[in-house]
């Protein structure tokens, strides 16, 4: 990276470090941490919309939609979620595939699965054979997301389930007197007002959230993990301008360093979303905000 | 080869009895069934033992967070910060390869490499620092004119905490601490995902089921029969919890008590 990293056996000290810190591999770090913002940011709002589906098909008057929206809410209780991940990557990866395959290969005529394999035809293969490395990689993560989509949704629903029914009731009572209709009413009333009780249970996922990133390691993803593994394992002259042992536990403390301060920001931040949302609020906490400022 | 002398050869094949060689191909539904559950016995030893150990310094933790010295206080805050701020798979990888540069300095140390022990600590700390902060939530809640009835009744220092704050404490705690007791049975899991090797392949649960997806190539079956054994052992901490529940709760009349609530609050 810089200029006097061309022979780095001849530096020492934090001139050495600052060579070490820039090489192409420890790009592939940075850049890894890129991607795990990049999924918190994509995972978090498609999450919340999958939540949201599922809690409002859970309350739905329609007895299937109900029963859809809370079985999605169920599933997630009482199964280890990495379970999930492990088992969604493959069966959305099946699934996709083998919708395709249905599509795409009228005319094959053999089993998809054959004994311990699963044979789709060529132009079913996703991502297909011959496309380049960067559209696998591509691919891999959008299973990723997908997955934890679905997962954080229905712990998300689980959430803003309870979120509509804390609505005072008498909110949606007024709402009916004032002959909204019953989608007016749910749009109107309720939806903006929930948000204040689904917040304390939503920023407890968010946490959760960025610790389960590191679970991308498990979905085939060359995520933090990965790196901190490859690049702490001990190196040999031979092969590297940057010998050294095994710091494979300093890799890892700066990853741990780095989720707590992820983890204290984001904290500090939701607490000032929760002042702002409780702000008028009909809640104990609202009223102490009228009170502090009379 | 009938489904019991399967049973017989990988029933405990998890902790080395039995044959050796795992299966390696025409799985039939009762080998999946067999050595999942055989794994299972793993999940069971992690859960119950970082649990009961984790549970006495959880109830220090608490009293250490809300004790008005400084000096007690905020270490205790620091360890339940740290334990609840970090994902638990990156201090199984963390606590790892610690252990395998303190083994190199001191051969002491060289057991706390091997999951059945190094895991474990990590899983004591982590859930010790989660229920710490359970508790020390509970011990807020404590009604103020329960401790003035202590006081009153002249009790002081140990036997207040022993007789008034402690089962007060507890039993305001109870329903979130089952909550957390159940995911700390899904944590297990993480332990042969995040560097801790499985030794000749005695693995958990998860590490068979994902043997078996592996092998395969079809996740419909492995995970359903994971998820299978781990909604029963939730339902049986339910249980245990449930009855540990009622007994805290004797001295209330029925309709205030209150029953246990899951929630979902996975993942560490």
């Amino acid at each position: 990276m810089f200029s006097y990293c061309a022979d780095p056996s001849t530096l020492d000290g934090l001139t050495w470090l600052s060579c070490y810190l820039t090489t192409g591999k420890h790009m592939g770090l940075y850049i890894s941490v890129v991607t795990v913002l990049v999924l918190l940011a994509i995972t978090a709002p498609v999450a919340l919309l999958f939540g949201f589906a599922g809690a409002a098909s859970a309350r739905s008057r329609i007895a299937p939609l109900r029963w859809l929206g809370k079985g999605y809410t169920a599933i997630v209780r009482g199964v280890p979620d990495i379970a999930f991940f492990l088992f969604f990557v493959i069966a959305l990866d099946q699934g996709f595939e083998w919708m395709r395959h249905k599509l795409l290969c009228s005319d094959w005529d053999q089993p998809i699965r054959q004994g311990n394999d699963f044979v789709v035809c060529d132009a079913a293969k996703l991502p297909l054979s011959s496309s380049p490395q960067w559209v696998h990689e591509t691919y891999g993560f959008f299973l990723a997301v997908l997955t934890f989509a679905i997962v954080f949704g229905a712990f998300a629903a689980n959430v803003l389930f309870g979120a509509m029914r804390a609505v005072p009731r008498a909110q949606m009572e007024t709402a009916e007197a004032y002959g909204m209709s019953h989608r007016q009413a749910f749009w109107r009333i309720m939806v903006p007002q929930m948000w204040v009780y689904a917040l304390p249970g939503l920023s407890n996922l968010w946490m959760v959230l960025i610790k389960a990133t590191p679970l991308l390691f498990l979905l085939g993803v060359e995520d933090i993990v990965y790196w901190a593994r490859e690049l702490g394992g001990t190196k040999n002259a031979r092969f590297t301008d940057y010998p050294h042992g095994d710091w494979r536990m300093w890799y890892f403390f700066a990853l741990l360093v780095f989720y707590l301060a992820f983890t204290k920001v984001s904290e500090v931040v939701l607490d000032r979303i929760m002042k702002r949302l409780t702000h008028g609020q009909a809640t104990a906490a609202g009223e102490a905000q009228r009170k502090a400022a009379a | 080869m009938s489904c019991w002398d399967t049973i017989a050869d990988y029933g405990l094949r998890s902790i080395g009895i039995g044959e050796r060689l795992l299966p390696k191909e025409d799985f039939t539904l009762c080998q999946q069934f067999t050595l999942i559950g055989s794994g299972m016995l793993w999940n069971i030893y992690f859960g119950a033992l970082a649990l009961l150990a984790g549970f006495f310094f959880a109830t220090a933790l608490a009293v250490g967070k809300s004790s008005s010295s400084r000096w007690i206080r905020k270490p205790a805050e620091w360890f339940i910060f740290v334990f609840r701020g970090s994902p638990l798979f990156i201090q199984f990888f963390f606590a790892y390869f610690l252990f395998l540069s303190l083994k190199q300095v001191i051969p002491f140390f060289s057991p706390l490499t091997s999951a059945w022990l190094g895991a474990l600590v990590v899983l004591f700390f982590n859930t010790a620092a989660y229920s710490g902060e359970i508790f020390y939530g509970a011990l807020l809640s404590i009604p103020k004119g329960d401790l003035e009835a202590a006081d009153a009744y002249g009790m002081s220092g140990w036997a207040r905490f022993r007789r008034i704050t402690f089962p007060t404490m507890l039993r305001l705690a109870w329903p979130a601490y089952t909550n957390e007791a159940i995911f700390l049975f899904h944590a297990t899991t993480l332990v042969y995902f995040s560097g801790f090797p499985a030794w000749k392949q005695k693995g958990d649960a998860l590490y068979y089921a994902n043997y078996f997806a592996d092998k395969t190539f079809n996740p419909f079956v492995p995970y359903p029969i994971l998820a299978g054994y781990f909604i029963l052992l939730t339902l049986c901490i339910v249980g245990l919890f449930g009855l540990a529940n009622r007994h805290l709760n004797r001295h209330l009349p029925s309709d205030v008590r209150r029953p246990i609530k899951l929630r979902p609050n996975l993942l560490r």
